[in-house]
């Protein structure tokens, strides 16, 4: 594809999708459009993920992490000192905690906190990754998974920096819909970007064959320590946006179930494709709102009854069952559109 | 510092430290055989005590302020047979079709991140609806608790048995490995799978009994976890079961000795600093991870310094 139609097709889609978020809202009830929201955060985050699980190779289960230090960030840098004065019940906050803010009614702000919260994730990233990729991969499961209890340890510990156990509550709003939509868009066309430019194919040589890679010149540790930062960076803004769309935050919303879910999804979906990840968040999330009256005690279909906590059994029994027989999931690790092109190509 | 003061800190560590040194010896088989990090050993270890607990209800009509010690240890002999059952079937149904279809670690990984998950949420579904709710009361014989003093210091029982009863099983399973003929077989299978298929050895009954040898492991290692905090709840094999693969790298991974060694690290680390630094308390979950990103960053290979070309357990 040469260059002009890329932008030409960019900006087909984009306006597209623009025209949908801004229409959405009087098309749809207020219940389907919060779950859509849900759903254009949670692609962020699944297609964030597949870069380091699916395109890298490299099996993390760091999201729940990143994903609460961007909320914290976030959340931090826009509430007003006043306000952080009343919601740090525990202990005051530290002078620094307490004056950091960007003040939301600035337009640019959130967007400014967004990035900060992002980076700050891409920095722990950096840090971890060091121990984990000095040695062969094996270990960043275990480091990743560590690293998130490490983080829900420190946020209950820490009550002059997070309010510990109590979280924080009254964040501005500012992602709405339609600027989660936005946003969403800008994400899945940088991360597509990167997964289809020079440094995307030494991702994928290092899943295929970390040994031939290196051979031919491909820096392993760097390609597998940028693409866990730019994952890291993705979910750090993630969770920011869903520190805003939620309003209120706690140590206990970013635990391993989070990174589980997003798990499914992008092996659902099929590792390594993108495509294949946006599609998974939909069913995923979907099927989440359908099988909801599984939890419900009251609920029953002849002789099942809803049990609370059945739906996670369901889920991981899926997960099971694709790993035995769909080991490659929905797309594989191609795009949608190989499928429906002609195959040509793409390198 | 009071000398009793210290000698107490090293005695809870150690008893500690065995428990996760029980569960650690299962990763360090279960990785030295297969190259899998096997996340649902912690859940396993889960299940152990669960099943005997459920085992203990059944046997004491759910009555639980008088057991027998024979009861006790009824109810604990058949949690470690269906541990080690369930052992063998997230081997037989789960791993076992994935590595004959010649599938990818990260494929494994993620079938195991599945089973870990699978058990916790079968067993919360269970708990809320058949034993009342998610987190359960452990109850054991008295005799346990019984407090012996020894000079200035007040030691349960229980805290003395679990580190010889741990000791005593990790001879055992030194002997299994280096003196009988299935220890062998595990050793050479650790060397190269392929040769030791083509020399004839059943290599499915060989990796199925690392995983019975490790899981009957990790059930009594959940049972002394339960009866040292006598509760438990589907979730407590996670966090757990993640410090043990903690100890077994920093023991190094693949050996069986530093697992039991890693094991007690962790323990008196655990012990130790908040008993001496008393403000550290609430970060007492994070050293396992802490200490595992030192060994990465330092010594990879563990304390034993298990190169995996050379040597094996």
């Amino acid at each position: 594809m040469s260059a002009k139609k890329y932008f030409a097709l960019i900006a087909i889609v984009t306006a597209i999708f623009i025209a949908f978020l801004y229409f959405s809202p009087h098309i749809f009830g207020s219940y389907t459009i919060t779950v859509l929201g849900n759903i254009y955060i949670f692609i962020i985050l699944a297609i964030s993920y597949n870069l380091i699980n699916g395109v890298t190779g490299q099996f993390s289960l760091e999201p729940n992490g990143f994903v609460a230090i961007g909320a914290y960030v976030t959340a931090i840098l826009l509430l007003s000192p006043e306000l952080k004065e009343e919601l740090y019940m525990l202990s005051p906050p530290l002078p620094l905690i307490r004056d950091v803010f960007l003040n939301p009614n600035n337009p640019i702000n959130p967007f400014l906190a967004l990035l900060i919260s992002g980076a700050f994730s891409a920095l722990l990233a950096l840090i971890l990754a060091f121990p984990v990729f000095r040695v062969r991969g094996d270990y960043l499961a275990i480091v990743t998974l560590g690293f998130g209890f490490i983080i829900r340890i420190f946020l209950i510990n820490n009550p002059e920096i997070s309010n510990g156990s109590m979280g924080l509550d009254s964040i501005p709003g500012f992602a709405s819909y339609f600027w989660i939509g936005v946003i969403c868009l800008v994400a899945v066309i940088l991360i597509y970007n990167i997964v289809y430019s020079k440094f995307g194919r030494a991702m994928k040589a290092v899943r295929d064959d970390e040994d031939a890679a290196l051979a031919m010149g491909v820096n392993t540790f760097k390609t597998k320590t940028l693409a866990f930062m730019t994952s890291a960076f993705f979910e750090g803004v993630g969770g920011g946006l869903l520190a805003s769309s939620i309003g209120s935050i706690s140590p206990d919303q970013f635990t391993f179930m989070l990174t589980f879910q997003l798990l499914i999804i992008i092996v659902l979906g099929g590792l390594g494709s993108m495509s294949g990840a946006i599609i998974g968040t939909f069913l995923f999330l979907g099927s989440m709102e359908l099988l909801r009256p599984l939890d419900n005690s009251a609920w029953h279909l002849g002789p099942i009854h809803g049990i609370p906590g059945l739906r996670m059994v369901v889920f991981s029994i899926l997960l099971l069952l694709i790993m035995l027989f769909a080991r490659r999931g929905l797309l594989g690790d191609k795009e949608i559109w190989d499928y429906i092109k002609i195959k040509r190509n793409k390198y | 510092m009071d000398m009793g003061f210290v000698l107490q800190q090293i005695i809870n560590g150690f008893s500690l430290g065995s428990m996760y040194a029980l569960i650690a010896i299962g990763y360090t088989l279960v990785y030295g055989v297969l190259r899998l990090i096997n996340f649902a050993h912690g859940d396993i270890m889960m299940v152990g005590a669960f099943s005997a607990f459920i085992a203990l209800g059944v046997l004491t009509g759910w009555k639980f302020d008088h057991i027998s010690m024979a009861v006790f240890f009824t109810a604990v002999t058949i949690s470690i047979i269906v541990t080690s059952i369930v052992g063998i079937l997230t081997y037989v149904s789960a791993y076992k079709p994935l590595l004959d279809k010649g599938a990818p670690k990260i494929s494994l990984l993620i079938t195991a991140i599945g089973i870990s998950f699978f058990l916790e949420s079968l067993f919360n579904v269970i708990a809320n609806q058949y034993l009342g709710g998610t987190y359960q009361a452990f109850y054991f014989p008295k005799w346990f608790s019984t407090i012996i003093h020894i000079g200035s210091l007040t030691i349960p029982v229980l805290t003395i048995i679990v580190p010889i009863l741990t000791l005593i099983l990790l001879l055992g399973v030194l002997y299994i490995l280096y003196r009988t003929k299935v220890g062998i077989a595990i050793r050479a299978l650790a060397f190269d799978i392929y040769t030791v298929k083509l020399m004839g050895a059943n290599s499915n009954f060989i990796i199925g009994f690392v995983f019975a040898l490790g899981s009957a492991l990790a059930a009594i290692g959940g049972v002394a976890y339960a009866m040292a905090y006598p509760s438990i709840d589907p979730y407590m094999g996670m966090l757990v079961g993640l410090k043990a693969f903690a100890a077994a790298v920093v023991g190094g991974i693949g050996s069986v000795t530093g697992a039991v060694i890693g094991g007690f690290i962790l323990g008196f680390a655990e012990i130790a600093i908040p008993g001496f630094f008393p403000e550290l308390g609430g970060w007492k979950d994070a050293f396992a991870f802490i200490l595992l990103i030192f060994v990465l960053l330092f010594k990879p290979t563990g304390i034993m310094g298990i190169d995996f070309e050379r040597q094996r357990f």
